[in-house]
Parts: structure tokens; C-alpha cells; sequence
């Protein structure tokens, strides 16, 4: 079996990033937009096509086979050799499908969206660039070669997120996003360091390798406690969690909604944020084998963590792209424990299986849900809950689809999230209870504010709006329809079948008390928010029908209603969710800016160090000589 | 000692004759005809360049006090590129502002006589060969320095640039006497072999660091840079940042390695204290800066911090990644100075706020640009990144986690700084910005060999393996 033209499906857009923005000027807008979508559509042909023949006959004896087409770029030293190459496995393989789908669906969505903007071109020119990056970092056979790649994509999403950069806050948000991450990621670098030097390779299927120097011999080093391994892979998380949103790294990802929308639903909801989920996938016999897990243990608390953190601040935030950005941030963190609890051979895996089942249904609601977000947007130009309202009536596509995505996520049985969200919930409680149950009030928080946007928007008070808002064109609508499908059929498929930890197929069952405990506690959340955000519309009679016994029971809801509101506005919003999201803005944010202040107020107060005056520079170079030899004689000598 | 000999001093020999042609022919051009003479010489130096691509055999001279190989052969191509592209670069300047003084001349006679300093200086097999060198090799550039007579701020530099190279030639002479007084001899292999530990020997190596430090301008050696940078002509400036500090780097790596090597256990603390000193005070002063030459000197401050990572493995290793990260350094500075010169000698504009919307006006320019500081900033997958990487690897080798950790630290810093330059081209909009503008073909010409450098030391693997394969030579 070959698999070497897959080399074409990240080559493909590269070669669209050089067309387009070498030629940007000369190729006019109407084709430039075709020649990307085009483009981006062969890729995601050949994905499929690749997936098809990777599940289908990519198994030897039971287990799918790794397959690797690599070349030496550089010998670093004797030892050490850097490759470049393409690797095929199945999280590969499912990535691809994943990266692929979603950017031929933005490419399409932003013909419309991105109609008669100022640098038209450009736009797809740099999301030409950003996809080739992504499907490099997936690709990537290495260490290496998964960082480069890895700060390509960072480079092309901080052109993406600067887009508008007539608007101040997008220029900003695009430098914080950058930066933010690449503090991050210089943990990471220190990772591969250390784990490149002591293991003498940078390869992943090396790394991988149970009888490799890693795994087989973690024991041998020791630095504070911990095998200098285990410090290696608690680095390269911290890269993953700079990607990934993860606490306290999240800093960057609400304030990057200030890039177009589609962008959002491109990078902040299917590519790169799930990009550190995908390292620690990448590496995960090195992480679980390791001194025991330990590397992965931290793992699955930052996750769980960030996930509960995140789901209480969604609940505040006023605007939709925010809550939307919360939300990703959640779910990831969903993944990211799911990682973390598992364990490798057969059933036991089913945490890595959910985790990578999670991802693939989350990347179609989520980016679904931002481009529902993008088409209200574009109808009401605001991105604020308070200016919309009602909405069902003037859009009827985005309104259902953005419906079938809220119900996807918030974990109603039928729709792709409950499957995917229930083998994780099954994952954790028989690992760890107490991620369980974190896990458990996420999802009814999941629900709670997913459905108070969707409530705000489509249902709740008619805003009268100036111009009636209308229904986006069909550019922007069938990448809608075809995600909503998806929201809905992703959850059929066995993933135990084809994307497991150690490459063996298993069967995994609905778990059904879990899973009713789950779809129970989110269809709760969707009560509440249909209770606290709903009522003071004058409801249509058929939907008062449809909901009969409810609407009755709401009808009794006198106190019922006080004791909600105590419990839900004065305990979770004042004393939960208000002073989580203060903290939030102020201490972790703050602790941030106040790292790059501190920097600078030391710069500014030694800039008299630097008077101009010669007499001064002599005086600091004699000073200099006679330190260093003081600093010798005393201190060595 | 033959006739064959003498080729081991091709270059040297090579650049003399070049000099003399370009002397001879001064005296025979017209007024009129001086601003062929720039030309003239500039096509005589990219053949000299090209020439010295041809192999040649290694050997030494004059019993001991010169000596040459392949590595040395390298890096004089590497220096030989770096000025071709300075040259290229300060063509026009020359042409349009310096002939009409009728001094055309002497600015290309002065580089090439400091060019011919560092040849010898990095050849040298002695002190005394080498303290020649460095004073060849660095007084023309004071006149340099203080080459646009009419300019009160290039004057001052000039004079700030005397002062303390004199002060430096003179703490490194006074480290070199010490040394000679504990060894009794001036030749690097005797040396090398006879030094101890001694108070006197350690007290002679810290001044002569010290003398070197200031040419490579480590922190606390470095304040006259910014001064001397922002006063200088761009070319200059370009030619101080990238030529005589990689030379310098050079010859101080050599010796630590070989000479300097008994005294490993005192030199690679100094190293460890200098190295951070270096990165931490160069990114902090040039966070804060407007002025885009006075920013570069001091990215150019961060950066010589990070080479001292690659000298604390004394290995062929280390050797490599010096040399490697010199020569990335050398194309990357040498592109984001060209395009400061561009468009200083087209707009007279240097302040990082004016180059707010430069994209839109001039999208070649800015790529190139971008390219260059992403470069030193060190992102992948430009040859900066591999060019620190590789050091960081090296330090990591022998266990200096916490210096490499610093360095990934300021690293990162430093990108802030970068990206407000990249962010004011790209992501800002300015109805005042600089218009549009074409340079002449030697700008332009330079402008390319340098982007072609940065893109060819990152991704032509070749070439670190080749200088990895070459870093032997000094070791055996």
C-alpha cells in the first residue's frame, strides 16, 4: 500500500498561498475566491479518499498499521538527524478529514461573508497559508518537524486574526495571540530539548516505541523528583495547552474573536485549538508509559480544570462570539481529560478513543455554531446578545441549523455531541469520579448557556431593527446545512472501530445510565435557559402547543420562578460565575500584561544606564573587567 | 617558503591587488567618471568573491604567524559575501551623496583595508599577528564611522568610536602582555601548551576578553553601539554589525577553543555571566527604541549573547553551531539593514513609526524585511530558528539547562519587540505612508543575495552539514 500522495493534500494549498499572494494584485477577487475553495475542495477529496483506503484496508492482523515516508533534512551531529516527512496513522488520518472539512467549508462561507471586502485575496491567500501549516503540524513524523509547523500555524493565525487591521482591537488581539502562545511554546521548545537530547531522536514512532530509550528507560533520569522525561513531556504540554486555551494560557482566544468569523469558526473551533490536544494524542504511549502517567495526570486536572473554569464564565458573557469562544475553551478541556483518564490497551483506551471521537463531532457543531454566528452577525452587524432577538422569523436556515448545533453540544441524545460526550463521561467514571462529575456539571452548564444564546437571539423580545435582518446567501448557507448534517450523522460512526490508542479496533457501547444521567442533566440546562431567557416573549401558540405539559407546568411557576432566579442570578451569577470571570479578566489576564509592563518599566528605568556620555561607557567597560575579574578571583578561585 | 606558497594567501594577496587597481585607477578617472570607479570596484570584488570559492590547500606561513585551512577559507567566503552585499547595498548612497565630495574612493579603499585586517586577524597564528589584524581591521572603520563630514551626530559617533576602541586594543594588548609574561612565548600552539592556571594568566585573559567583548559588543562592553550605530551611515552601521563582529566572534571562539583552553574552568563562567548580561540588557534597552538603526544595534546585542551559548561546548559541536549561527546572523542582519538603507536613501525616513502601512506601499520591501527580523527573531522555519536552535542544543549538551532556559526566556522577549516592527508594515494603516519607490539595480541586487541567504542558511541542510563537517579542524 502507498501512501505517499498524500504529500499532496498539504502541498495543494501551499501552492494556492504562492499563487495567490504572489499574484495578488493581478487575479481578481470573484476568482481568487474559486481558486481557493476549488483548491481546498481536491484536498478534502483526497482526505476522504485517504481515510477510505487507510480504515479499509490499512489493517495488518487487526491492528492498523503506521506508515511513514520521511527523508533526512539534516544531520544535526553524529547522533541526531532531523527528518522531514508525512506519517500516516489513524489520528493522522482523521485529523486530516477533520482540517480539511472544515476549511473547504470556511473557504466556501467566506465567499459570501468576505464579499466586496478591501484585501478579498488576501484573505484566502492567508487561509491557503494557515491550512497548509495545519495539515503539516498533522502530518509531521516528528518532533521537529510538528514545531515548525506548529509556529507556522501561529505566524498565519496571527495574519488571520490582524485581518481587519483598520480595527485597533484586531491588530492587538492578533499580537496577544501570538505571544501569548509563544510564551507557551517556549516550554515547549525546552521539551523537545530535553527530550530529543536524552532519548537521541526526535522521531515520534521512536518516541512511541515501548522498547525505546524513553519509554524503556525513563527510570535512568532524574531532575528534582521526576525523569528528566517526564519534565520533557510536562513542557511540550505546556506548548499544547498555549494552542489549546488551557488555564492560564486562555488568555489569548476571547480577544482573538476580533478576526472575521469565519477565521473563528476555522481556527478557534476545529484546527488549531485542538492542536495541543492532538500533541499529547501524538504522544500519548510516551505519556502514559512514563514514570507511570504522571505528565498525563497533570494533563487530564488542566483539562478538567480549564473545562469547569470555562463553562462558568460562558454563562456571563454578553458577546455571542465570546460565549462561543468560552465554550471551544470548555470542550477542549473536555478532550484534553478524556486524554488524560485513559489508559492504553483495548476498552481500557476508551478515553483516547472518546477524546478523538469528541474532537471530530465538536469541530462540525462548533464551527457550525460560529458560522451560524458569522450569518447573524452579518445580518445585524453586532456581535451583541442585547441588539438581537427573535431572529427565527427573518432566518430561518441559520435558526435551525444554529439549533441543531446547540443541541449537538449540549448532549441531547440523537445528535452527534451526545455520543461522543457520553464515551467520555463512561471514560472518566471508570477512571476518576471526581473529573467525572465535573465533567457532568459541565455538560448541564454546557446547555444552560448554549440555549440563553440561542433563546437571546432567536427567540426573546422582537428588537426592532432598522433594515429587516435577512437570510444569508446560499455561499454562506449550504456550508451550514452540510455541518448540521454532520452534527447529527458524526455521532453514528464507530470510532472504536477505526481510532484507538494502541491501533486495535474494540467495541464500545452506549453506556445507558450514564448516558441518561448526562442528556438528563443537559436537557435540564436547557429548562433553565429556556425559563430564565425565554419568558418574556409573547410565545406563539404552536410552540406553546408543541411544548404543552411544560408550558402548563411554567404556567404554576410563581415561586418557582423566585427560587430560580435566586438560586441561578444571585448564587451562580454573583457569587460563582461573576467573580470567576473578574478573576479571569483581572488576576490572569493582569498577571499576564503585568509580566510585559514589569519588562518594560525595567527597560525604562535603565535607559539612563545609556547617557551618551564616553567618559560613562569607558567607566562601565573598566568596571566591567574588573567584575568579571572580582566575580573570578572571589568567587571561583 | 616558495613561490606555491604564497597562494595560501590568496585572499589576502587577492584583495591587495584589488586595491591597488582601484588606487591606480583613481588617479587616471576624470571627476566625472568617479561614479564608474564605484561600480568598477564593486564588480572587482564580486569576481575576488567569487575567486575565493575555488579550493585551495591548507598550510601555514612566516613560521607559524600565519596560518590558513578550510574552515578559515569558509568563513573569508562568508565575509567576502556579507561585503559584496554591503557594497551592493551603499552603491547608490555612494553614487548620489559621497562621489559629489569626491570621496567615493576612499570609502571602498578604507572597508577593503579593514576587510583585509580581519583576513589576517582570523588567519593568525600569533598575538602579534593577530593584534595587527585587529587594529587593521579597526581603525579605517573609525573614519567610516565619521564619514559624513557634514553631519554633527556622525562625527560624534566617529570620535565615541576611536575612544573606545582605543581603550579596548588597549585593555586586550595589556591581557596579551600578561599572558606573555606567565607562558613566555606569543605562538597560539605553544601557548596552548605550556598555559596553567595562574592569577596572572586568568587576570591576562579577562582583559584580553575584554578587548574582544567590545568588538562583539558584549554587555558591559557594548555602550558605544547604539551611539555609533545611529551615527554612522546605515552601510557602516551594517558593515560594524555583521563583518567585524562575526570576524571578532570567529577569532574569540578559535582561541577559547585551542589557546584559551586550559582554562576552560574560569572562561566558561565569564561566558555563562556574559552571555545572560548580553541578552538580558540588549533586549531590554532595544524594547523601548524608535530609531530603527538604534533598535538593530541592540537586537544586534541580544544576538551576540546568544552565540556565547554555542562556546560553552568545547567540541566540534560548538564550533559548528557558532560558525552556522554567525553566518545565519550575517544574512539576516545584513537583509533588515539593507532595507533600512532603501528606504532611508529614498524616503530619509528612519523611525519605526514610519514605516506604518509600508506594506501596502512597498509589499517587496516589507516581505523582505519581515523575513529578516522573524529571522533573528528566531521562528521558524527561517534560518534564525535552527541558527538558535542548534545553539541551544549545543549548551543543552553539557548540561547548561538553566543558561538555555534563559535564553528561550529572552528568546521570547524578543519577538515582542520584532513583531512591533512587522506589526507597524503589515497590520497598520497610515495615510502618510512611505510611497512607493524602486531602487537601482545594486540596491536591489543586494537586497536579493541577502534574502536568498536567509532562505538558503535555513533550508539547504547542506550547508550546516558542511560546516558541521568542518568545525573539526581546529579541534585535533
Amino acid at each position: 500500500m502507498d501512501y505517499s500522495y498524500v504529500i499532496a493534500i498539504p502541498l495543494i494549498p501551499l501552492a494556492i498561498f504562492l499563487l495567490l499572494g504572489l499574484f495578488s494584485k493581478k487575479i481578481p477577487p470573484s476568482i481568487s475566491g474559486w481558486i481557493g475553495s476549488l483548491g481546498l475542495g481536491a484536498s478534502f477529496v483526497l482526505s476522504l479518499y485517504t481515510a477510505y483506503h487507510y480504515f479499509l484496508e490499512g489493517k495488518v492482523n487487526g491492528i492498523y498499521q503506521t506508515f511513514v515516508y520521511k527523508q533526512t533534512w539534516l544531520a544535526f551531529s553524529d547522533k541526531l538527524h532531523i527528518d522531514m516527512g508525512v506519517l500516516i496513522d489513524p489520528i493522522a488520518v482523521m485529523m486530516l478529514v477533520v482540517v480539511t472539512t472544515i476549511s473547504f467549508m470556511v473557504h466556501l462561507y467566506s465567499r459570501g461573508y468576505m464579499k466586496g471586502d478591501d484585501g478579498y485575496t488576501r484573505f484566502f491567500a492567508y487561509l491557503a497559508l494557515f491550512s497548509f501549516s495545519m495539515l503539516g503540524l498533522v502530518l509531521a513524523t516528528n518532533l521537529f518537524q510538528i514545531y515548525i509547523f506548529w509556529e507556522l500555524v501561529g505566524a498565519s493565525s496571527f495574519l488571520l486574526i490582524g485581518y481587519y487591521y483598520t480595527k485597533p482591537s484586531a491588530v492587538a488581539a492578533a499580537k496577544k495571540a501570538f505571544i501569548v502562545t509563544r510564551f507557551a511554546d517556549f516550554g515547549f521548545l525546552i521539551g523537545i530539548l530535553l527530550v530529543s537530547y536524552y532519548s537521541g531522536t526526535f522521531d515520534f514512532a521512536e518516541l512511541n516505541n515501548p522498547e525505546g530509550i524513553m519509554i524503556s528507560n525513563w527510570a535512568s533520569t532524574s531532575f528534582m523528583g521526576l525523569s528528566v522525561f517526564t519534565w520533557g513531556l510536562i513542557l511540550i504540554f505546556t506548548g499544547g495547552a498555549g494552542k489549546s486555551a488551557m488555564l492560564p494560557f486562555h488568555i489569548w482566544l476571547p480577544d482573538a474573536m476580533e478576526g472575521p468569523t469565519p477565521v473563528s469558526a476555522l481556527i478557534h473551533a476545529a484546527t488549531m485549538v485542538v492542536a495541543g490536544v492532538y500533541l499529547v494524542a501524538r504522544l500519548f504511549p510516551a505519556f502514559y508509559f512514563v514514570q507511570e502517567g504522571y505528565a498525563l495526570n497533570i494533563v487530564a486536572y488542566v483539562g478538567a480544570i480549564s473545562s469547569l473554569f470555562a463553562a462558568i464564565i460562558a454563562i456571563t458573557q454578553n458577546d455571542i462570539k465570546r460565549v462561543l469562544a468560552f465554550s471551544t475553551m470548555s470542550q477542549i478541556g473536555y478532550m484534553m481529560w478524556a486524554l488524560g483518564v485513559s489508559k492504553y490497551n483495548g476498552h481500557e483506551g476508551l478515553g483516547f478513543m472518546a477524546s478523538m471521537f469528541h474532537l471530530f463531532t465538536h469541530a462540525m457543531f462548533k464551527a457550525l455554531l460560529f458560522l451560524a454566528a458569522g450569518s447573524v452577525i452579518h445580518a445585524i452587524h453586532s456581535n451583541y446578545l442585547k441588539d438581537m432577538g427573535g431572529l427565527r422569523k427573518y432566518m430561518p436556515i441559520t435558526h435551525i441549523t444554529f439549533l441543531i448545533a446547540a443541541l449537538s453540544i449540549s448532549g441531547v441524545p440523537g445528535f452527534a455531541g451526545f455520543f461522543s460526550k457520553d464515551e467520555i463521561l463512561a471514560a472518566a467514571y471508570e477512571h476518576n469520579m471526581l473529573i467525572y462529575i465535573s465533567g457532568v456539571v459541565v455538560a448541564g452548564l454546557t446547555a444552560l448557556y448554549m440555549f440563553r444564546l440561542y433563546f437571546g437571539i432567536f427567540w426573546g423580545k422582537d428588537t426592532s431593527y432598522e433594515h429587516p435582518p435577512h437570510e444569508s446567501p446560499w455561499s454562506m448557507k449550504v456550508p451550514m446545512l452540510f455541518l448540521a448534517v454532520m452534527s447529527i450523522i458524526g455521532g453514528y460512526i464507530h470510532f472504536s472501530e477505526f481510532v484507538t490508542a494502541d491501533h486495535q479496533p474494540f467495541a464500545a457501547h452506549l453506556n445507558y445510565t450514564l448516558a441518561a444521567i448526562a442528556s438528563g442533566v443537559g436537557i435540564l440546562g436547557i429548562l433553565i435557559a429556556y425559563i430564565l431567557y425565554k419568558k418574556e416573549t409573547t410565545i406563539p401558540d404552536k410552540i406553546a402547543g408543541t411544548f404543552g405539559a411544560l408550558y402548563t407546568w411554567t404556567a404554576h411557576k410563581f415561586y418557582f420562578d423566585e427560587i430560580y432566579l435566586f438560586v441561578t442570578k444571585k448564587i451562580i451569577f454573583g457569587l460563582i460565575a461573576a467573580p470567576a470571570a473578574w478573576f479571569d479578566k483581572h488576576i490572569v489576564d493582569g498577571t499576564m500584561i503585568g509580566i510585559g509592563n514589569v519588562t518594560v518599566a525595567i527597560s525604562n528605568k535603565i535607559k539612563g544606564l545609556q547617557s551618551g556620555k564616553f567618559q560613562d561607557y569607558a567607566m562601565a567597560f573598566i568596571s566591567g573587567s574588573v567584575i568579571l575579574a572580582i566575580v573570578v578571583f572571589y568567587l571561583w578561585m | 617558503m616558495n613561490w606555491n606558497s604564497l597562494l595560501l594567501m590568496r585572499f589576502e594577496l587577492g584583495l591587495l591587488i584589488l586595491f591597488l587597481a582601484v588606487l591606480i585607477f583613481e588617479i587616471f578617472t576624470g571627476k566625472k567618471q568617479k561614479g564608474k570607479l564605484v561600480s568598477f570596484a564593486i564588480i572587482l570584488f564580486a569576481i575576488h568573491t567569487a575567486v575565493g570559492f575555488f579550493p585551495l590547500e591548507e598550510g601555514r606561513l612566516f613560521g607559524g604567524m600565519f596560518r590558513t585551512n578550510t574552515l578559515l577559507y569558509f568563513f573569508k567566503n562568508v565575509l567576502n559575501v556579507g561585503v559584496l552585499i554591503v557594497l551592493l547595498q551603499s552603491a547608490d548612497w555612494l553614487k548620489e551623496k559621497v562621489v559629489a565630495q569626491h570621496k567615493g574612493t576612499e570609502f571602498i579603499l578604507l572597508l577593503l583595508s579593514s576587510l583585509l585586517g580581519m583576513y589576517f586577524m582570523i588567519s593568525s597564528g600569533d598575538f602579534l599577528m593577530f593584534y595587527l589584524g585587529l587594529e587593521l581591521a579597526t581603525l579605517p572603520v573609525a573614519a567610516l564611522v565619521a564619514y559624513e563630514t557634514s553631519k554633527r551626530i556622525s562625527a560624534e559617533a566617529g570620535v565615541k568610536y576611536i575612544l573606545s576602541s582605543a581603550l579596548a586594543s588597549g585593555t586586550a594588548l595589556f591581557g596579551i602582555s600578561l599572558l606573555y609574561a606567565t607562558t613566555g612565548t606569543i605562538y597560539f600552539d605553544v601557548v596552548a601548551s605550556v598555559l596553567t592556571v595562574s592569577n596572572l594568566s586568568v587576570l591576562g585573559f579577562i582583559l584580553f576578553f575584554s578587548g574582544l567583548a567590545f568588538k562583539i559588543s558584549l554587555a558591559p562592553f557594548h555602550f558605544w553601539t547604539a551611539d555609533v550605530y545611529e551615527g554612522a551611515p546605515i552601510n557602516v552601521a551594517s558593515y560594524l554589525s555583521v563583518i567585524s563582529k562575526g570576524a571578532a566572534v570567529l577569532i574569540l571562539v578559535i582561541l577559547l577553543f585551542t589557546v584559551l583552553k586550559p582554562l576552560f574552568l574560569f572562561w566558561n563562567k565569564i561566558i555563562y555571566i556574559v552571555a545572560i548580561a548580553t541578552m538580558t540588557i540588549g533586549n531590554l534597552f532595544a524594547l523601548r527604541q524608535q530609531n530603527m538603526k538604534r533598535f538593530l544595534a541592540f537586537s544586534s546585542v541580544a544576538q551576540a549573547g546568544f552565540i556565547l551559548l554555542g562556546m560553552l561546548s568545547v567540541d566540534q559541536l560548538g564550533l559548528a553551531t557558532v560558525l552556522f549561527f554567525v553566518t545565519v546572523y550575517i544574512f539576516s542582519n545584513l537583509g533588515a539593514f539593507g532595507v533600512v538603507q532603501a528606504i532611508s536613501s529614498a524616503a530619509d525616513k528612519e523611525n519605526i513609526d514610519d514605516y506604518e502601512g509600508l506594506y501596502r506601499t512597498n509589499p517587496k520591501l516589507s516581505l523582505l524585511l519581515m523575513l529578516a527580523l522573524f529571522s533573528l527573531a528566531g521562528i521558524p522555519p527561517l534560518a534564525g530558528f535552527f541558527g538558535k536552535f542548534f545553539l541551544y542544543l549545543a549548551a543543552a549538551s553539557k548540561g547548561y539547562y538553566v543558561l538555555v532556559f534563559i535564553g528561550v526566556v529572552n528568546a521570547t522577549i524578543s519577538l515582542y519587540y520584532y513583531l512591533i516592527v512587522v506589526r507597524a508594515m503589515f497590520l497598520r494603516k497610515n495615510p502618510d505612508a512611505i510611497p512607493y519607490f524602486s531602487s537601482k539595480l545594486f540596491m536591489k541586487l543586494g537586497l536579493v543575495l541577502s534574502a536568498i541567504g536567509i532562505l538558503v542558511a535555513g533550508l539547504y541542510s547542506p550547508l550546516y552539514e558542511y560546516v558541521y563537517a568542518i568545525s573539526t579542524t581546529f579541534l585535533n
